[in-house]
């Protein structure tokens, strides 16, 4: 099984406050922000990872010196200037393996063009499953999933919580949360999943291969990249291309007006002398009764 | 469909980098210490206020440590990571960012034991430990301190004796031993004909005995024991057959003291972060005490002395790289960064007010476990009379 991993690179929510925008109101500045995976694409990354792997091989290697517990290949993509190599350094450190960079300016891409990219990819590597995250931690659209599979006219599940599959098998069975219960859904490859964040629950993902009793710790996000994995990871293959050379005319659906930062709070406190006059402030001041 | 936020501890906080010290760093270095901090974040933190009350070491975590490829990091071949020394040096950083009883067990663990291995052991040694200690399944502890030679090791009285039919005979005492509780093998320093030699000794040999050394205010999420030897006879694949006299525990020595070097780091960081955090949110005559100037004294200097360390330390991390390292060096920065982080974590201490001696916040921890830092691997004054020695020529010790 080969799977097609987008991992975009975020501004480290835990540095939000140094996101500034530029003078002229039309961008986001990213002077001095650090950068992390979308964790939503870490999400479907650890997925992807689990889908491919028989735990019960792990770090065993044969005699090529490659290792047992891969069953599949997972492939990162990133669109992004250079420096978003980090992002895909770190899935590879995690397992993938292999990765592609899109070389692309932040700036010139919307979510139309993101699925463009990921499209002319999807068509060149012939993935079983293109696994996205359901959305950026920074742009919040939510869209760049469902317009890939509607380009390359493949089957779309979104916000999957569970996927289950069997060695050989073309028909993966994932189920959705919905209100009040759970929708299952059988998909056949090649096709376009999102998930959610019970993807991580520990028996989430089962791919017939990996013993069913195996349960995944629990966790947050996904797995820890460990030193020899990160030593590995400067050895795998990955490949820069432009959206030139993957025959891509970007075609912008959207434009960015204008960001704004939030307004800063003001720290303005009353002592009132009586419940009566709070209630009257509530209403005529605060407007919230 | 509910839009799940990223929560902060997924990501990790970010690190005291004030100097932009991250684009000295290779992305490989980068990667080490997001991950091993995002590990520490969500496995260690959580848990060890309560193992360090109750005087226990995380055992359940050792799985996980050899997982990640801790143990034995900068080893080449046998399972171990092989990483660079600067990368291998945050990865100690920031499991000191956790606790420096975490810290200490992965330093013995692959500086003190795995290493004489790896450098003075024979193949075959090298073979039946090394993977099982890098994967965590087999502990190791170091007996080199006995309870009248501390700061003077080569005086030990422990002694080996060859057997007529072959092995040896142990006999003497070592203490202030860290995981000897835990320890499947000890790497056991004694004297054979009055010249000092290492011997693996596994712990189930007779005549072996372990006492934990429970009584203690500090390091208290790690295990510190006495060793007693009594008549423990080994055979002739015990001795290390790679070096003789006091060259072999004092490389081991270097290596352990120059993961120190950045374990202060974290220590000194994670109470940098807590006294500004506190600062800035504590409120007293009507304005957060971080506006007053005598707390912003306090900040300055430790973000000052954190600067000047992560510098000091990156450069003797490349100098080891580059094979060109004095083990002078390593004292001078072990002697540095400790001194300074303890300053520091009394130094927070004292900014978080009362909450400073609360299990709550991590400075009260930090601060009892550097007095132990401050004192083990050579205490600070035996560094300061190592430089001595090494500018000027005239030993102070001897």
């Amino acid at each position: 099984m080969k799977i097609l991993v987008p991992v975009k690179r975020v501004a480290d929510p835990d540095n939000a406050n140094k996101v500034k925008v530029s003078d002229d109101g039309t961008k986001v500045t990213s002077d001095g922000l650090e950068w992390k995976m979308n964790p939503f694409d870490e999400w479907s990354l650890e997925a992807a990872l689990r889908l491919t792997e028989d735990v019960s091989k792990k770090g065993m290697k044969g005699d090529d010196g490659k290792p047992l517990d891969r069953i599949g290949e997972v492939v990162l993509v990133s669109i992004g200037p250079k420096d978003a190599v980090q992002t895909i350094r770190q899935g590879l450190a995690m397992g993938a393996e292999r990765g592609i960079l899109v070389e692309a300016e932040d700036s010139s891409l919307d979510s139309h063009v993101v699925a463009q990219v990921l499209a002319a990819v999807a068509q060149k590597e012939n993935p079983d499953i293109v696994f996205l995250g359901k959305q950026s931690a920074d742009g919040d659209s939510n869209v760049a999933g469902t317009k890939l599979a509607e380009m390359l006219g493949w089957p779309l599940v979104n916000y999957a919580t569970s996927i289950r599959t069997e060695p050989g098998s073309d028909t993966l069975t994932v189920t959705r949360a919905l209100d009040g219960g759970v929708q299952t859904i059988e998909v056949k490859m090649p096709c376009v999943l999102t998930s959610t964040d019970r993807i991580l629950h520990p028996e989430s993902v089962k791919n017939g291969v990996t013993p069913e009793d195996h349960k995944y710790p629990e966790s947050e996000g996904g797995r820890y990249a460990s030193l020899k994995g990160i030593m590995a990871a400067k050895k795998k293959p990955l490949e820069e291309t432009t959206l030139e050379a993957l025959g891509v005319t970007p075609k912008r659906t959207e434009e960015y007006v204008k960001f704004a930062l939030p307004p800063a709070r003001e720290g303005k406190a009353t002592v009132v002398e009586s419940v009566d006059e709070l209630v009257e402030k509530l209403h005529s001041e605060a407007k919230v009764l | 469909m509910v839009c799940v936020r990223p929560s902060v501890r997924e990501i990790g906080p970010m690190t005291v980098d004030y100097y932009g010290i991250d684009e000295e760093l290779s992305e490989e270095e980068r990667l080490v210490r997001d991950n091993v901090r995002r590990f520490v974040s969500d496995r260690i933190l959580p848990d060890i206020g309560r193992h360090y009350q109750q005087g226990t070491f995380p055992v359940e975590l050792i799985g996980e440590f050899g997982e990640l490829g801790l143990l034995g990091a900068n080893l080449k071949g046998y399972g171990c990571a092989g990483m660079g020394d600067v990368a291998y040096g945050l990865a100690m950083q920031e499991l000191e960012w956790g606790d420096s009883g975490v810290r200490s067990f992965a330093s013995v663990q692959g500086a003190l034991c795995m290493y004489p291995i790896h450098a003075f052991g024979s193949e075959e040694q090298k073979e039946r430990y090394l993977p099982g200690m890098a994967r965590g399944e087999i502990i190791g502890c170091f007996g080199l301190t006995e309870p009248d030679f501390g700061s003077n090791p080569s005086g030990m009285i422990t002694v080996a004796e060859r057997l007529s039919g072959g092995g040896f005979r142990l006999n003497g005492t070592k203490r202030w031993i860290t995981n000897g509780n835990l320890a499947h093998i000890a790497i056991v320093w004694a004297k054979l004909n009055g010249k000092v030699h290492g011997f693996l000794v596994p712990t189930d040999t007779p005549g072996f005995t372990a006492r934990k050394i429970d009584d203690k205010f500090s390091l208290r999420a790690s295990v510190t024991s006495e060793l007693i030897l009594e008549d423990v006879e080994v055979g002739d694949d015990a001795l290390l057959p790679g070096v003789s006299g006091m060259r072999g525990p004092l490389s081991c020595l270097s290596q352990a003291r120059y993961g120190i070097c950045w374990g202060a780091i974290g220590a000194a960081s994670s109470c940098y972060e807590t006294a500004l955090a506190y600062a800035k949110d504590r409120v007293q005559f009507r304005r957060p005490i971080a506006g007053y100037q005598l707390v912003q004294n306090k900040l300055v200097h430790m973000l000052s002395e954190i600067t000047k360390a992560q510098w000091l330390t990156l450069r003797l991390g490349r100098l080891k790289e580059a094979g060109k390292v004095r083990p002078a060096q390593i004292s001078l920065a072990k002697r540095n960064n400790v001194a300074q982080a303890l300053e520091i974590a009394r130094m927070a201490r004292d900014v978080l007010g009362a909450n400073g001696i609360m299990y709550e916040y991590p400075v009260g921890r930090h601060m009892m476990n550097l007095e132990t830092v401050y004192t083990y691997e050579g205490t600070h004054d035996i560094h300061t009379l190592i430089v001595g020695q090494d500018i000027t020529g005239l030993a102070a010790f001897e």
